[in-house]
């Protein structure tokens, strides 16, 4: 069980929602997955929030939690706004907050984000802050009342998978009470599983199921390779060395010359 | 036999045709005060099944490639064959790549073949897709066009109807009214789409241009004195209110990237349609309180009204089928053997 601001999950898998084929597929997709938690933009799928209300039924009938986002938002006060919105339409105080520092890499601005999430932890929220794997940033967010993190891998839909391993390392070992999420620049199913293997609590998908060809095989090939790299993690994994080491003991085998 | 037809854009004047070339009488109405002032008017206009397989399933390459041949025997001169032409910007090759293992009926092309077809890309991009069997046409004109020669098939076009007028002395209703069926229809939702028109002399394309990048895909559809359709936003909303800020300096933002010359380009033109789509993002045709449903378009209007036409005309000239029927759903397992209705 995955305990994330009180709520227990069973899934290590939130799945976005954007850039499906279809709401079918997305559908389809999600139930593959056997993810918990969905994440929902409010901005960029709504032109403003009053509308979107048909495919925001859909999602809702798929019977999951629901995660808010504020993609798409560049500045704090746009982030605590769009929060606001989100909890109202979505009758939730989970956020998942990102604020975009740079319109390429989608890189969140860490500066804007901690002042966000301090403002909407103190306004009741329960903030899942999408970070960067720096540390400091992590024990700010932290100070501001989050007690989730998600940190990116890679740039948002780069699909190059983990980047910086030793910071990921160094993140696990710093922060081992909070849950941790890697969010962002996933492409391939052994990319979640490596993730899982360092020991992170669970993975955020959404590019590399939506556009991946078939999403729906995709979310179930996801969902085996969290299970297996959590596992792996949990069972204890074997450090590699720089020799081999036979299986069974060389003293005592008979020797033919 | 009389037919009324409720809505005249694309799927309304597209029914009407079939039926009135049967020699079936018909009537449309629409609430508006002239045809296509729904989505169909923001349309592409692109006859690019082979494309659109990129994301939609087979069913719309399948019903999608006859659409050039119906709307040319429609409306010969409207429709211009001369293929679609996929670029990417070199640091976005991966979703060129991408683009093509998820089609077929396309030939890669490097800069000599891009410089071919299209001078005025010359230099701007190292490798394209040419996909040479699509067509596109002007929707404006193909629904004007549409009208006038409805109106010489002798079907009448009543505008500016009550939304809930009674119709009396019909043996058939269709109903092709779009996203007005939303939150009247089940299932059917809207997704808003935005587009501007460009107008600057110093771009020539001779056929419609998409431009991948990996969160703002666009196509510019080339209307003729240097008028270019620039297109389209897809948003889970049905809010048809004016294109936001957001979406406007994406489209002009990719149009740039296109060819630098369209910043200096007129913009001209800014629209909002909502496109009615089913949750699978197919059109269906269904029977319900008697009457007949052709809706769910989603971004396939033009594309595939002939195909759905031609089924509703089946289907109101085939006796003994007026029970509820399938909708078309079931034709995405089957889709070689065509519209069952």
């Amino acid at each position: 069980m995955l305990e994330l601001y009180e709520t227990n999950v069973s899934s290590r898998l939130l799945l976005g929602t954007a850039r499906y084929p279809s709401p079918t597929i997305l559908a389809d997709a999600a139930r593959a997955s056997k993810t918990e938690i969905l994440t929902v933009s409010l901005r960029r799928e709504t032109a403003g929030g009053k509308q979107g209300g048909a495919f925001f039924e859909m999602i809702r009938d798929l019977g999951t939690r629901i995660l808010p986002n504020t993609a798409g938002c560049h500045t704090a006060s746009e982030a605590v706004l769009t929060a606001r919105m989100a909890r109202e339409v979505f009758g939730t105080n989970w956020i998942k907050l990102e604020v975009i520092g740079h319109q390429d890499t989608l890189q969140p601005d860490v500066f804007a984000l901690v002042e966000a999430a301090r403002i909407l932890s103190a306004d009741g929220f329960e903030v899942f802050p999408y970070t960067t794997d720096d540390l400091v940033v992590g024990e700010r967010l932290i100070e501001a009342g989050c007690r989730v993190l998600m940190p990116w891998c890679a740039p948002i839909g780069s699909a190059i998978g983990p980047q910086n391993i030793p910071a990921l390392r160094s993140m696990r070992a710093h922060f081992p009470d909070i849950p941790l999420i890697v969010d962002a620049g996933l492409g391939r199913p052994s990319h979640a599983a490596l993730v899982m293997e360092l020991g992170f609590d669970a993975v955020l998908l959404n590019t590399a199921v939506a556009n991946a060809g078939d999403p729906v095989r995709m979310a179930g090939a996801f969902a085996k390779a969290i299970e297996a790299g959590h596992s792996g993690y949990q069972a204890g994994l074997l450090e590699p060395r720089d020799m081999a080491v036979p299986s069974t003991p060389v003293i005592g085998k008979a020797v033919f010359s | 036999m009389r037919v009324l037809i409720k809505g005249a854009g694309v799927a309304g004047l597209a029914v009407a045709h079939e039926l009135a070339v049967s020699g079936i009488k018909v009537e449309i109405v629409d609430t508006a005060s002239g045809v296509g002032t729904g989505a169909s008017g923001f349309a592409g206009g692109m006859l690019a099944p082979w494309c659109e397989r990129e994301s939609a399933p087979e069913t719309v390459l399948t019903l999608g490639r006859r659409a050039a041949d119906w709307w040319d025997a429609a409306l010969p001169g409207q429709v211009v064959r001369r293929g679609t032409l996929v670029v990417a910007p070199a640091r976005d090759g991966a979703e060129l790549r991408r683009f093509a293992s998820r089609t077929s009926g396309f030939e890669w092309l490097d800069e000599a073949g891009i410089a071919s077809l299209e001078p005025a890309l010359a230099g701007r991009f190292r490798q394209a897709l040419f996909f040479c069997k699509e067509a596109y046409l002007d929707p404006r004109a193909a629904l004007t066009g549409l009208h006038r020669k409805l109106l010489g098939e002798g079907v009448s076009f009543r505008f500016g109807a009550e939304q809930d007028e009674e119709h009396p002395g019909f043996d058939r209703i269709v109903d092709c009214t779009g996203h007005g069926r939303i939150n009247l229809t089940k299932d059917l939702r809207g997704v808003r789409g935005e587009m501007l028109y460009l107008q600057t002399p110093e771009v020539t394309l001779s056929r419609p241009v998409r431009l991948l990048h990996p969160r703002i895909p666009l196509y510019i559809v080339p209307r003729g004195n240097g008028l270019f359709m620039v297109g389209a936003t897809m948003i889970e909303s049905a809010d048809d209110g004016p294109i936001t800020a957001r979406s406007l300096m994406e489209l002009l933002n990719a149009a740039y990237a296109l060819h630098p010359a369209f910043g200096e380009a007129q913009l001209v033109e800014t629209g909002t349609g909502v496109r009615p789509a089913f949750p699978d993002n197919l059109p269906r045709v269904f029977e319900s309180d008697g009457r007949i449903f052709v809706n769910g378009f989603y971004r396939h209007g033009f594309l595939l009204a002939p195909a759905m036409a031609q089924e509703v005309a089946e289907h109101i000239q085939t006796p003994g089928m007026s029970t509820a029927y399938p909708t078309l759903k079931t034709l995405r397992h089957n889709p070689r053997e065509g519209v069952r209705l």
